[in-house]
């Protein structure tokens, strides 16, 4: 509890919102509340961005996660029509499975983590997360990695095209049955 | 923070609050009026002199309306639908600049709620979020017609972001700033961005338009196919937040076109006023003017132009104004870089 009262009240309110959230995430027995619960979620997230003085990331999480990503996420569970009736029985595996390779996840993570150490704010710490600066260190120490995701995104992109695209022998079959 | 600059701060944001709230009220005046001198009728004239009191009337109308929630739905999600609509639309003007600054009891307001250095990102970020308003009400009524116009906005409203935001890119490459403070200060004389952006804007304006739900974009309402869209099993104030949400949404993208595009609140001779308190108000009267005649543009629009079908508003949105955006980006930055700044 004493490591706990020497960190500032904001951060702790924060954080147990943020866990709380996602708790909710998981447990909630309705998948459209747990896109919102995740939708709070990211919000939580972004307010620990503010805390950071990092109000770009905080805003483009915003943006990206909650205002983009989320809403494809509602959108395609709303068309579903996830309901109690017709949400089949699941067995216990995939809960088994869900959460031996979360805890995987979580192993990974920490590890990396405690290895390698975490870059602390090099420079100025009072505008690291402001968009020039942020900018800088993308375009030039870290350029190969921020054009590799480029790329990484532009398959991703091509490849959903390429699914949804429909065949073109498969469009001729199905306008011959109909003559 | 001082305390002053807090009650300062708050004092602002309360009168920005009354102030978006009282324009989007008399904004449905305003559509009402407009809409009888296009059709050669009279409009609302009963209460108070020409009807001025109709806005207030409607109003009270609604608050004392039956609060009705179907059985079928789900209710805490029902309820927060239109607070979420209403509270993304009325948050958005606090990084609008609505003048520079001006003295008031010794100290030097300024007349902007919030300098934040990545305004222009924080409007896009709020509009983006906005649209969990209609989605969660839609959803949550448990009505088919309420969740094909939840599915309706949804899907128009992520498809003209993207070509808003493609839009808003290519003034911020000119500008090199996204404070919106900054972007108008560089606007000064009639330097203004429409003039280097035309495309730019047609395309802002436009996505403007659908983000808004405005006719001719305002299929997840479209009384004809689905009775009334994502608000059908809405009634009294709740139906009102909605129905509201969207004309401060009118309000604040008009006045974001003005800022970005039309030199926010600047005028040709403003330089040649000396006088702090003077020039503060002339900006602010300018500012509001312009305003007002995108809102005035936003009406004349609406009853002028029918309807989109669905495919072509997205035939429209993927195929013709992200392509053109892509372009106008282009070759803003080929500009940029054969002529410098």
């Amino acid at each position: 509890m004493g490591a706990l009262s020497s960190l500032p009240l904001p951060f702790l309110i924060l954080s147990f919102l943020t866990i709380l959230g996602a708790l909710y995430v998981v447990t909630s027995k309705n998948p459209v509340h747990s896109v919102l619960a995740l939708i709070f979620t990211f919000f939580t997230i972004s307010a620990h961005y503010v805390l950071l003085n990092a109000q770009f990331l905080a805003v483009v999480n915003l943006m990206v996660y909650a205002g983009a990503i989320m809403v494809l996420f509602l959108f395609v569970l709303m068309l579903l029509n996830l309901n109690k009736e017709s949400e089949p029985l699941k067995s216990n595996i995939w809960g088994i499975a869900a959460a031996i390779s979360a805890g995987l996840l979580l192993l990974v993570i920490t590890a990396a983590f405690q290895t390698s150490g975490i870059a602390v704010m090099k420079g100025n710490a009072e505008g690291i997360g402001l968009v020039k600066n942020l900018g800088r260190v993308l375009m030039t120490e870290y350029l190969v990695p921020f054009e590799l995701t480029g790329i990484l995104f532009i398959s991703a992109m091509v490849g959903a095209v390429l699914l949804g695209k429909r065949d073109k022998s498969e469009v001729v079959k199905s306008e011959e049955t109909i003559s | 923070m001082d305390s002053a600059l807090l009650l300062e701060k708050s004092i602002l944001v309360a009168i920005l609050t009354l102030i978006t709230l009282g324009i989007a009220m008399y904004s449905t005046y305003g559509e009402r009026k407009v809409a009888a001198f296009m059709q050669d009728r009279i409009g609302p004239n009963r209460a108070g002199k020409f009807g001025l009191l109709q806005p207030l009337a409607d109003g009270g109308k609604l608050f004392f309306k039956e609060e009705f929630i179907p059985v079928q739905a789900e209710k805490w999600l029902f309820i927060l639908g239109p607070a979420v609509a209403m509270v993304t639309a009325t948050i958005t003007s606090a990084v609008i600049p609505w003048g520079t600054e001006i003295p008031m009891f010794g100290r030097n307001v300024q007349l902007q709620v919030a300098d934040v250095n990545i305004g222009v990102l924080y409007i896009m970020g709020v509009v983006s979020v906005g649209v969990y308003g209609i989605m969660i009400g839609g959803w949550a009524s448990n009505n088919k017609y309420s969740l094909f116009g939840a599915i309706r906005a949804s899907a128009q409203m992520i498809s003209y972001e993207l070509s808003m935001g493609l839009a808003l890119i290519a003034v911020i490459m000119m500008s090199g700033t996204l404070s919106l403070r900054e972007i108008v200060a560089q606007q000064s004389g009639m330097n203004w961005n429409i003039f280097y952006q035309p495309i730019g804007f047609i395309l802002f304006f436009v996505s403007a338009l659908a983000e808004c739900n405005r006719a001719p974009f305002d299929l997840p309402e479209c009384e004809t196919e689905l009775i009334g869209g994502y608000h059908t099993e809405y009634s009294s104030m709740k139906l009102g937040f909605y129905l509201f949400s969207e004309y401060v949404n009118m309000f604040v993208s008009s006045a974001l076109m003005v800022t970005l595009y039309f030199g926010g609140y600047n005028f040709p001779g403003m330089s040649y006023i000396s006088d702090p308190t003077f020039l503060g108000i002339a900006q602010v009267a300018v500012m509001f003017a312009k305003v007002f005649f995108f809102i005035f543009v936003f009406i004349w629009i609406r009853w002028t132009l029918p309807r989109f079908r669905y495919d072509q508003l997205m035939h429209l949105g993927w195929k013709t104004m992200i392509p053109l955006a892509l372009a106008n980006m282009v070759v803003t930055g080929a500009v940029i870089l054969l002529f410098g700044n």
